[in-house]
């Protein structure tokens, strides 16, 4: 027996995302939001779509109204005098039974998405990442992989985010890949996302979390499943050691000025846990949460002084001279 | 319209100047304090606004600090919400309910006065955070954990949480005070649906804050506590819960929002007829259209809060709620259209802006569908494109209806017409400039740009529309200054109003422009809708009600504004210490009994 009601909703669907999506895409490239990489985000920009194409009906339709009554009935004469009338039950009825019903068709609409959305699929596999003022930790507890502020994820794959926050309230988004997620302190919020292509996308905190929310930024690396195991295999090794006297000399400076009160750095003393894991810090490409470009002229300036980098940063100015600043830079450097 | 019939009731002591001003109770000299000092405050908050677009024209501007740009947004907020727009609807609810029901004054003439002085001074010390080590930094909504002692050490969230605490005091005592006269005061034969709409939609903002204020007011009390006692309400860590603010904010939080469209829908409701010749279409449909509103708006709370991991469920029956709203919204558009259809519409600058009101309201409301579709809210949730659709809301539409009641009852207050090509100047910036400001923002949010970020970097492909936005404020301040001027100018050589200069049909056309202290020699006595359309186009003659007794008016009084003085000390005492508090506290004790004493 073959079910029309499917095709049918399916036709009537395709039509209001194509009238949309013409529309929309008129001025420039897709915004973000509707330029889906998964199929979590393209349910939400086909939802979009049907959903501005009956906005774009009713606002048409009740602005021509509108102006058309203003125009039309304007005074002509002083003394005209138009006909009392007070109300029309019929007419009342219909205007109200209307969009009665156009808001019992986007209900269905929104229910039927938002439960294909919180279905989380079996075996997705797990990263649990953690908000701070203002970066973010990244965890892959299967994997025993610990970074920060960018994330790796094979393409094609169910991805299962468990979310929490360290400080305040964050939420988690990138919205090529769908929607957000706060993370919230006492609670543990799940988010599943199956990106399917390749790219390296954009994501933010949007909840606003203090002075530097404006810079807590993170990538989402989609990248081919291969590349993906190499990128795990890289980062599951510790760091890598020092081989020149210089760099010799900025690990050592690591302990001694302070930096692993903070940070960690897998296979030496570092194993602070209030900062980023520095472990692989040389295979990213931005520090300071998506800020600045990774490069030893940005990455000394960050760690001379790191407010004056990012306003509000937690990460504390300590008063290093030329020397010490170019053995930590170098270090650091090497941890690819 | 004799003086005799005022100085017949009790010898009492008369102020003039200033202290007329500080002690007076009449509810028409009360509604324009409230006016003149929310309007003052609307032009911080638009300056704090023009700062805001300033900094974000381009990417990575340093006009101001994070620190600051964070104040900045939060105080914007706080101040249009409590101190701009709430008070200019109350301010004109409180000089045109008692005019518009055919009353002397309200209930409560020194409540009403106690009401406008802890308003003033409550939004003076919020905004004295500023020069005591920082305003809130926090958002106009100050979610938890971000507000604790930890993440907000200066003052800035105590100022926040008691001038709040004031501004609800206020807000609490004045709707006290329209239920009471809208109930009890009304001109013999109004019956209830009789009222004029803008007294209905009153009436029910009334109820709303009554029922919506404790729950911010009782939360913010619990904030003070973690922030200062060492309870844990909010702090997850001590066994609280951060989600527990969020839901008693938004309990009061999304009333709020009708709090501050629904008087904004009745003053639409007043000038649309009148302009158009003809009665207000389907009375009752827009009235209880109203109440729906009203009610259902305490069901929705949580659709502000669709990403902090509640069930599907949970989200779909708030998903459900925010859209049965949309019903009654609708219906009254259609209503006011079809109000205007096959009427005699007089364009002027009221019927404007009235209009204006309407064309941006259903954006701003179609706006609100999307974020009520839970899938579509994951995506745009504070993004730009909730910053772009609660300014379609609430400047598109509250906004311009405050501007309609200003071009519509400013003869009826001050004697004189504003100028009428101002008007259309002004209404012509201020519609392209909303639209320009507002518009691009749903498109950021799409893009990507969350809201309360004090920059972005080039890279983003942001730079264009947020220019865009920065221009169109531009025009916005540039409408400001035009509507200013006309004030000023108007109130110095504005034509001259007489009594009903727009043909109106309710009872403040009657009387005359200003009105009297009394503001009707003889209580009007009401067969309809539209007493004053019955005198002009029936013939018959306004039949006044039969009075016990003459004129009583009520006692000029000091001990309001002193009273509201000591409350606010008492307020300062509680962020600084006991000897303020105590000083407060004396002089609220004093002012007290200097009230109950005196005669009323």
């Amino acid at each position: 027996m073959i079910s029309i009601r499917p095709i049918l909703s399916n036709t009537i669907r395709l039509i209001f995302v194509a009238l949309g999506a013409l529309t929309l895409s008129g001025c420039a490239g897709a915004p973000a939001a509707l330029s889906p990489a998964s199929p979590n985000a393209a349910l939400v920009s086909d939802l979009f779509f049907v959903l501005f194409a009956i906005a774009l009906v009713v606002f048409v339709v009740v602005e021509s109204l509108l102006f058309f009554s203003v125009i039309r009935f304007r005074r002509k004469k002083a003394d005209e005098m138009p006909a009392q009338i007070h109300g029309n039950p019929k007419l009342e009825m219909i205007w109200t039974t209307i969009p009665a019903l156009v808001l019992v068709v986007v209900f269905w609409l929104t229910w039927q998405t938002l439960i294909s959305l919180a279905a989380i699929p079996p075996n997705a596999m797990n990263v649990k990442v953690t908000g701070y003022q203002w970066w973010w930790r990244v965890e892959y507890p299967d994997l025993g992989i610990v970074t920060a502020n960018e994330i790796y994820v094979p393409a094609g794959q169910d991805i299962l985010f468990t979310l929490n926050s360290n400080d305040v309230i964050h939420s988690f988004w990138v919205p090529e890949l769908g929607g957000k997620m706060d993370m919230i302190p006492g609670h543990t919020n799940r988010l599943w996302l199956r990106p399917t292509k390749v790219g390296i996308y954009q994501g933010q905190c949007a909840e606003f979390c203090g002075t530097a929310h404006a810079q807590m930024r993170f990538t989402m690396n989609v990248a081919p499943v291969d590349q993906f195991n190499a990128w795990v295999a890289q980062q599951k090794l510790p760091a890598p050691a020092p081989t020149t006297d210089q760099t010799r000399q900025g690990l050592q400076l690591m302990t001694t000025v302070g930096c692993q009160a903070c940070h960690a750095i897998n296979g030496t003393s570092a194993r602070g846990i209030l900062g980023p894991d520095l472990t692989h810090i040389a295979s990213r490409k931005t520090i300071a949460a998506g800020m600045l470009p990774l490069n030893a002229e940005n990455l000394r300036a960050w760690i001379r002084d790191p407010a004056a980098e990012k306003p509000g940063t937690k990460m504390p100015k300590v008063p290093l001279d030329d020397k010490t600043l170019d053995a930590l830079t170098a270090y650091l450097l090497t941890l690819k | 319209m004799s003086s005799e019939a005022v100085s017949a009731s009790a010898a009492r002591r008369e102020y003039s100047g200033a202290m007329a001003w500080l002690t007076t109770v009449d509810h028409k000299r009360i509604g324009l304090m409230y006016i003149a000092a929310s309007m003052f405050f609307l032009l911080v908050g638009g300056l704090e606004a023009m700062l805001i677009r300033i900094q974000l024209a381009e990417a990575n501007l340093k006009v101001l600090n994070p620190e600051l740009y964070n104040q900045i947004f939060t105080m914007h907020g706080t101040t249009m919400v409590f101190l701009a727009v709430m008070p200019l609807l109350i301010g004109l609810a409180n000089y045109m309910v008692p005019l518009l029901i055919g009353a002397r004054d309200m209930a409560y003439p020194r409540l009403n006065a106690l009401g406008l002085w802890i308003f003033i001074l409550g939004g003076v010390f919020l905004n004295s955070s500023f020069l005591s080590g920082g305003a809130p930094a926090a958002g106009w909504f100050g979610y938890a954990p971000l507000t604790s002692a930890q993440y907000s050490a200066t003052t800035g969230v105590d100022f926040w949480i008691w001038g709040l605490e004031l501004l609800g005091i206020s807000s609490i005592l004045t709707s006290l005070n329209f239920v009471v006269t809208t109930l009890w005061l009304r001109a013999p034969g109004m019956k209830l649906n009789r009222m004029p709409m803008f007294v209905w939609t009153n009436l029910v903002t009334a109820f709303l804050i009554l029922f919506a204020m404790p729950s911010i007011s009782a939360a913010l009390i619990l904030l003070f506590l973690d922030r200062r006692v060492g309870t844990f309400f909010f702090d997850a860590a001590g066994g609280g819960d951060p989600l527990l603010w969020q839901h008693l904010f938004w309990f009061f939080g999304h009333p709020e929002v009708y709090i501050l469209i629904l008087p904004a829908m009745g003053v639409i409701s007043e000038v649309l007829p009148v302009f158009s010749r003809k009665p207000l279409f389907g009375y009752a449909a827009v009235a209880y259209s109203s109440v729906a509103i009203g009610f259902i708006g305490f069901a929705v709370w949580a659709h502000h809060m669709f990403t902090v991991g509640m069930a599907p469920v949970i989200n779909a029956v708030f998903a459900l709620a925010s859209m049965i709203i949309a019903v009654p919204t609708a219906i009254k558009i259609f209503n006011w259209i079809a109000t205007m259809w096959g009427g005699s519409i007089r364009v002027t600058s009221a019927l404007l802006f009235a209009v204006g009101f309407i064309a941006l309201f259903i954006i701003g409301g179609l706006g609100g569908i999307f974020l009520a579709t839970v899938p579509i809210d994951f995506q745009v949730q504070d993004t730009y494109f909730v910053v772009g659709h609660l300014h379609y809301v609430l400047f598109g539409g509250s906004i311009l209806a405050i501007f309609a009641a200003i071009y519509y009852w400013f003869p009826k207050m001050t004697g004189r017409m504003l100028n009428e090509r101002f008007g259309i100047v002004h209404f012509a910036l201020q519609f392209i400039g909303t639209n320009l400001t507002f518009f691009p923002m749903h498109i950021l949010g799409l893009e990507g740009m969350p809201r309360r970020i004090y920059t972005y970097a080039a890279n983003l492909g942001w730079d264009p529309l947020n220019l865009l936005a920065t221009v169109g404020a531009f025009i916005l301040a540039a409408a400001m200054i035009v509507f200013l001027y006309n004030i000023l100018v108007s109130l110095k050589n504005g034509k001259l109003a007489g009594d009903d200069p727009w043909d109106g049909d309710t009872l403040e056309w009657a009387t005359s422009s200003p009105p009297q202290v009394y503001n009707f020699a003889k209580i009007p006595s009401v067969a309809s809708r539209r007493p004053l359309w019955d005198v002009k186009h029936g013939g018959k003659p306004l039949e006044t009600a039969k009075e016990a007794h003459g004129i009583h008016l009520p006692a000029p009084s000091i001990m309001p504004l002193v009273l509201a003085v000591g409350l606010t000390i008492m307020m300062i005492g509680l962020i600084y210490g006991l000897i303020p508090l105590v000083i407060g506290l004396v002089i609220f004790v004093a002012a007290l009994f200097g009230w109950i004493n005196q005669p009323a």
